[in-house]
């Protein structure tokens, strides 16, 4: 029961959304950006009635969604976790954290959210804090000159937590 | 006074060209672009098209305003180089198996790469070969020989307004792909083809059918029969460098009868047939206050399209069929008697400038029991092919005259093949009902003409036509008829630019004077023929006297007409709201597509959902949003259970679930 009112509750959104931004053509990242906030990722019919209530093709937004590699067309785990991989944090060590991570949550390059959907693991090119190096995000919070020990010791952090919650 | 550019140090003419890749055609140099279309807007992604401006550098000939004095250099060593490794690298990843390409002749990617005399390639491949798309009827696609010049992308959004291929993903990984990279069958591609006429390479291609047509030439069961489309004899001689005269219809003919075919025959007398029936339906919907304007129904993209994107309109599509499928339901009616063979190893094959008429024979309303009543469409191309593939030297042959009764036919069968042409086609027989004092060879100087919307006010204003090819122009068209801004009698639509004369089963197009000149010469077919109008032609009248009875009479309508239906405009799943426990639940669908949400679906399904929440009902109802329920012209639509509602109003939907709920809570 809970599901239905969710998900019915997230379309009204969806609509709120389109409302917010006038339904217009020119806003179609924002809209497909709080849109994702709402869903985790960019569900296929929900694209298609995007498209149709902006009055464009659908094969326009899934060019939008497919081009910025922010949006997501598979859906997303629950925590999701982004390693730098940039210039600088590749220097600096970068490589270990990702094998650290990918081997211990059982994930690969191609392979990038856990079977029970509770992780998503990504590389991405340069979140701009170099500084830092190498750069951990997870669950929007940054965690700087992170080794692989950290960040295996803030994946157990949020299996206790999940579990206590559960 | 005289503007004057200066290209490569000589003196040109600046009239009103808007680039400088134009301005040096003009002076006979050829500057190599794969992205620039005179037709559509200006992309200069290629750039191929770099020339060297006096004081600016290199720039995109194609994106750059001419000014006066400009000078330019076309062919610096700098400019030479640049093409050169542009191409090779376009080359690098580029499925170079051109000995195996239906676009070998035609690819502007290998003239190019022998232009620019490219003898080897210094780059590797980057790009993973990708798998052919092969899904739909009429069209192929290979990403492995696109250069993502975007031409297909955009022809179909601006010209046809549909957008079904796009760009997706990024860089590297860039395609040209329909929505969710979905086959063109699961989309709302219209099938004209002409993403595949503007495409420069092998990308996206006609899909061939010519093998089945063999198979059925040889199988000595089988008796086959062609039918002859009007445009496809301005079109055929540019295969074989020939010019287009009337003598290559007649050498057309004696080629089929060479290759196998037992029966020619031409398209254009069951153009006639359909004057006749698609008139007289007017006049009927005239006089009777029918539904009008009547949309003609000839173009088989133009009826994928509206029954797309315009279901309320399909009830002013004439119900007539088109010629090709008219003469298909005549042929299987009345040659197995006259030709002494059963109907079942009858085949009917059809010669096509057109690439949607491969999908239109294949739709079940023109089925019966297993037996189609085309069997099989193929393109302008796909006989050139054929002829070559037999031997035939086209050139040399003496031309030979059609099969009667079905090979004979009227001028207005004949101009069916432009744009504007089945307008004057039923004006011509039309006429005198509305007293409109005109020649039989009525030229209607209004509907001719490329202009992409063009209208004729005749009878005084009682007889409103209009003619639009392109179908960004028919949308406009629609639009505003049905807003009420313009009113009129006939509306024709033809997807392709130019009418069928344009279709993308024709030779490829080189340039707009090629395809003009098409126009003219099927004007011309018609001027020399000896009668012009449909009623005039005796096989028709002996049709009706044998077989038919009268114009739309019951007959008539059980074999030339048909009906049509409302498409989804892609293939989804909808959206359910309710949880996946397969518990017994009563099943609500909120119809959410473009013509229902217009009409207030989405208050509708946020009230049913906060109704169904408030009152905790989510154990009775599973509410979902579909996207199209495909009964637009009666949205909105909701379904309760086994309860269908049109025109759904919220108190009543609110009623219903009420009492579903009470029923239920027993």
């Amino acid at each position: 029961m809970n599901t239905q009112y969710a998900k019915a509750q997230s379309f009204n959104k969806v609509m709120q959304i389109l409302d917010r931004f006038d339904r217009s053509e020119n806003k179609i990242i924002p809209i497909l950006q709080a849109v994702q906030e709402e869903y985790r990722y960019l569900p296929q019919e929900v694209l298609t009635f995007i498209a149709t209530s902006l009055g464009v093709s659908p094969a326009r937004v899934y060019g939008v969604a497919t081009f910025y590699s922010h949006f997501s067309l598979e859906p997303k785990g629950k925590h999701i976790i982004k390693m730098c991989d940039g210039t600088a944090c590749h220097v600096r060590g970068s490589s270990a954290v990702i094998d650290a991570i990918r081997g211990r949550l059982n994930l690969s390059a191609k392979k990038i959210t856990t079977d029970d959907m509770m992780y998503t693991f990504e590389t991405v090119s340069c979140l701009g804090a170099c500084g830092l190096a190498p750069v951990l995000v997870v669950d929007d919070e940054v965690h700087g000159q992170i080794t692989p020990e950290q960040a295996l010791a803030i994946l157990d952090k949020i299996d206790k937590e999940e579990k206590e919650n559960a | 006074m005289e503007k004057y550019v200066y290209i490569n140090d000589r003196p040109v003419v600046w009239d009103a060209e808007t680039n400088i890749l134009d301005l040096a055609r003009k002076a006979n140099i050829e500057i190599p672009t794969f992205c620039y279309h005179s037709d559509l807007s200006i992309y200069g992604a290629c750039r191929l098209c770099m020339v060297e401006v006096e004081g600016r550098g290199l720039v995109t000939s194609c994106s750059t305003q001419p000014f006066e004095g400009m000078r330019v250099k076309t062919h610096t060593q700098q400019i030479l180089k640049l093409r050169k490794t542009i191409v090779e690298m376009l080359l690098a990843n580029h499925d170079q198996e051109c000995t195996k390409c239906s676009r070998a002749n035609d690819c502007k990617l290998r003239d190019l790469s022998n232009r620019l005399s490219i003898d080897e390639v210094r780059f590797r491949r980057t790009r993973p070969i990708m798998p052919k798309n092969l899904g739909s009827e009429c069209l192929e696609r290979d990403p492995n020989k696109c250069v993502l010049c975007g031409d297909c992308v955009r022809f179909c959004d601006e010209i046809q307004g549909i957008g079904v291929i796009d760009f997706a993903e990024r860089g590297q990984n860039v395609s040209v792909n329909a929505a969710y990279g979905k086959s063109l069958q699961q989309v709302d591609c219209i099938n004209c083809g002409q993403c595949a006429a503007v495409c420069p390479t092998g990308a996206i291609v006609v899909k061939s059918h010519i093998h089945l047509a063999w198979d059925a030439i040889h199988d000595p069961q089988k008796t086959v029969v062609a039918q002859i489309a009007p445009a496809v004899r301005v079109a055929l001689g540019e295969m074989f460098n020939l010019p287009n005269t009337e003598l290559n219809m007649g050498k057309l003919v004696a080629a089929l009868r060479m290759i196998g075919f037992d029966q020619v025959y031409d398209t254009a007398f069951a153009a006639d047939l359909t004057v006749v029936e698609e008139a007289t339906e007017f006049i009927n919907r005239k006089s009777n206050g029918g539904k009008l304007p009547i949309f003609t129904s000839c173009c088989p993209a133009w009826v994928k399209y509206a029954e797309h994107n315009y279901p309320s309109l399909l009830e002013h599509l004439s119900s007539c069929q088109s010629p090709q499928q008219m003469f298909g339901a005549i042929a299987k009616n009345v040659l197995p008697e006259k030709l002494n063979v059963k109907k079942e190893d009858l085949v009917v094959v059809s010669i096509m400038p057109c690439t949607a008429k491969k999908f239109e024979c294949k739709r079940p309303e023109f089925i019966h029991d297993g037996i189609a009543d085309v069997d099989l469409a193929i393109t302008t191309q796909e006989i050139g092919r054929m002829i070559k593939e037999a031997g035939i030297d086209f050139g040399s042959i003496e031309p030979e005259s059609m099969d009667l009764p079905l090979g004979f036919a009227t001028g207005a069968g004949v101009i069916f093949g432009n744009s504007g042409g089945v307008s004057e086609a039923v004006l011509r027989y039309a006429a005198d009902k509305f007293n409109i004092p005109v020649p039989e060879s009525i030229v209607l100087q209004d509907v001719r003409g490329g202009s992409g919307m063009r209208e004729a006010i005749l009878a005084d204003g009682n007889l409103r036509m209009a003619v639009v090819h392109g179908l960004r122009n028919a949308q406009e068209l629609c639009d505003k008829i049905i807003a009420g801004e313009v009113h009129y009698d006939i509306v024709e639509v033809m997807a392709c630019p130019g009418g069928c004369t344009g279709g993308a089963g024709q030779p490829i197009v080189h340039s707009k004077k090629q395809r003009n000149k098409r126009t003219e010469n099927l004007y011309h077919a018609d001027k020399v023929m000896t009668l012009h109008r449909a009623q005039d032609n005796p096989f028709i009248h002996e049709l009706y006297k044998t077989l038919l009875e009268e114009p739309n009479s019951h007959k008539a309508h059980e074999l030339l007409h048909t009906a049509y239906r409302h498409r989804k405009r892609i293939d989804d799943d909808e959206l359910s709201f309710s949880a996946d426990d397969g518990a017994d639940r009563c099943k609500i669908r909120v119809c959410v597509g473009t013509s229902c949400y217009l009409r207030g679906a989405q208050d509708i399904l946020a009230k049913t959902l906060q109704m169904v929440e408030e009152n905790a009902w989510g154990n009775y109802f599973d509410i979902a949003a579909t996207f199209c329920s495909e009964k637009c012209d009666k949205g909105p639509n909701v379904s309760v259970g086994d309860t269908v509602i049109h025109r759904a109003e919220l108190k009543q939907i609110k009623e219903l679930i009420q009492k579903e709920a009470q029923r239920r809570s027993k």
